[in-house]
């Protein structure tokens, strides 16, 4: 609805801000990707409090990533994860074919270099949720051919 | 959900507060930010509701108040108008839910406008349609103020743009 337009905007002049700052003084680009990480590792954290409190335990890795897939996601993106795939050695990829905040970017290989840092903030969203859940994690994410990602 | 956005936004300001030491660099950083947010959220607005054009500066802090500020925060602030020459505004907003996780501003921060990218997307917004203003914040709930109000500021008469036009 109406606040999703105002996630979207504010989360795009963030990636900008950050990134127009960076020019100006550090020029380090990696510094960028770890705030905007950061940042989401917090949100993710406080995210996964409020629609926790009421769901029963989970009962293994698998079902939590099923409900980031589902519920989560649902609730952030407004759709589920596209595809679930692991190795059952706790490696799991998400892919979402229609990412939201690639969406207004563009529908294939323009601009490519410019989606991992629209990617960072959600990283450490995922990154948060999975730590309040008790799993220590890395996320990475992976674009081929906007709007999906991995 | 609006929870999303009003966790992303806190987490936004505390990582600014950890970038940049005085509090007025972190107000203006998030007065650019907003304005950036403002210059392409009116397009949403205007899609998503269909209003008409406002033929006054009352008619237009009115439709701020009460459909926009209703639409992306689910509030609406009351509105008065605060010159005689009715171009000065102020929307009083007694329930603010960009800081529903605040508590209250550390002691360090103390001039630190945490909604100032409110005023950015006000200005934005309105500049996008052609009416310049000055958006500032007249109290602060945050900061002991009994209620949060934003105040407007319509730098030039609507209706000499209307004859310029003609």
């Amino acid at each position: 609805m109406a606040d999703e337009a105002l996630f979207l905007l504010l989360h795009s002049e963030m990636v900008a801000g950050l990134y127009r700052a960076a020019e100006q003084g550090e020029g380090e680009n990696g510094r960028c990707t770890t705030k905007l990480e950061s940042m989401g590792f917090r949100v993710g954290q406080g995210l996964i409090e409020r629609f926790t409190r009421d769901t029963a335990r989970f009962k293994d890795e698998l079902d939590i990533m099923k409900f980031i897939c589902k519920d989560f996601w649902t609730t952030v993106f407004k759709k589920q994860i596209d595809n679930l795939r692991t190795n059952h050695q706790g490696i799991y990829v998400l892919q979402d074919n229609k990412f939201r905040l690639l969406t207004q970017m563009s529908a294939g290989k323009q601009y490519l270099e410019h989606a991992p840092k629209y990617l960072a903030f959600t990283c450490g969203l995922i990154r948060g949720g999975l730590s309040n859940l008790g799993i220590k994690s890395i996320v990475t994410a992976e674009v081929s051919s906007m709007p999906a990602c991995k | 959900s609006r929870e999303l956005f009003v966790l992303t936004y806190g987490a936004l300001v505390a990582q600014l507060c950890k970038d940049y030491e005085k509090d007025e660099d972190v107000n203006t950083y998030l007065d650019r930010m907003g304005y950036g947010i403002g210059v392409r959220l009116i397009d949403d607005f205007l899609a998503r509701s269909a209003v008409k054009k406002c033929r006054s500066y009352s008619e237009t802090a009115d439709v701020i108040a009460q459909v926009a500020f209703k639409m992306y925060l689910g509030v609406t602030p009351t509105v008065s108008c605060s010159s005689a020459a009715g171009n000065e505004f102020s929307l009083i907003l007694d329930k603010n839910p960009l800081v529903d996780f605040v508590e209250e501003l550390p002691a360090e921060r103390a001039s630190l406008c945490y909604c100032n990218l409110l005023c950015g997307v006000i200005r934005g917004a309105l500049e996008m349609v052609h009416l310049a203003a000055e958006v500032t914040f007249l109290q602060d709930r945050l900061k002991g103020d009994a209620v949060t109000e934003i105040g407007i500021t319509f730098l030039r008469k609507a209706e000499d743009r209307k004859q310029k036009r003609d």
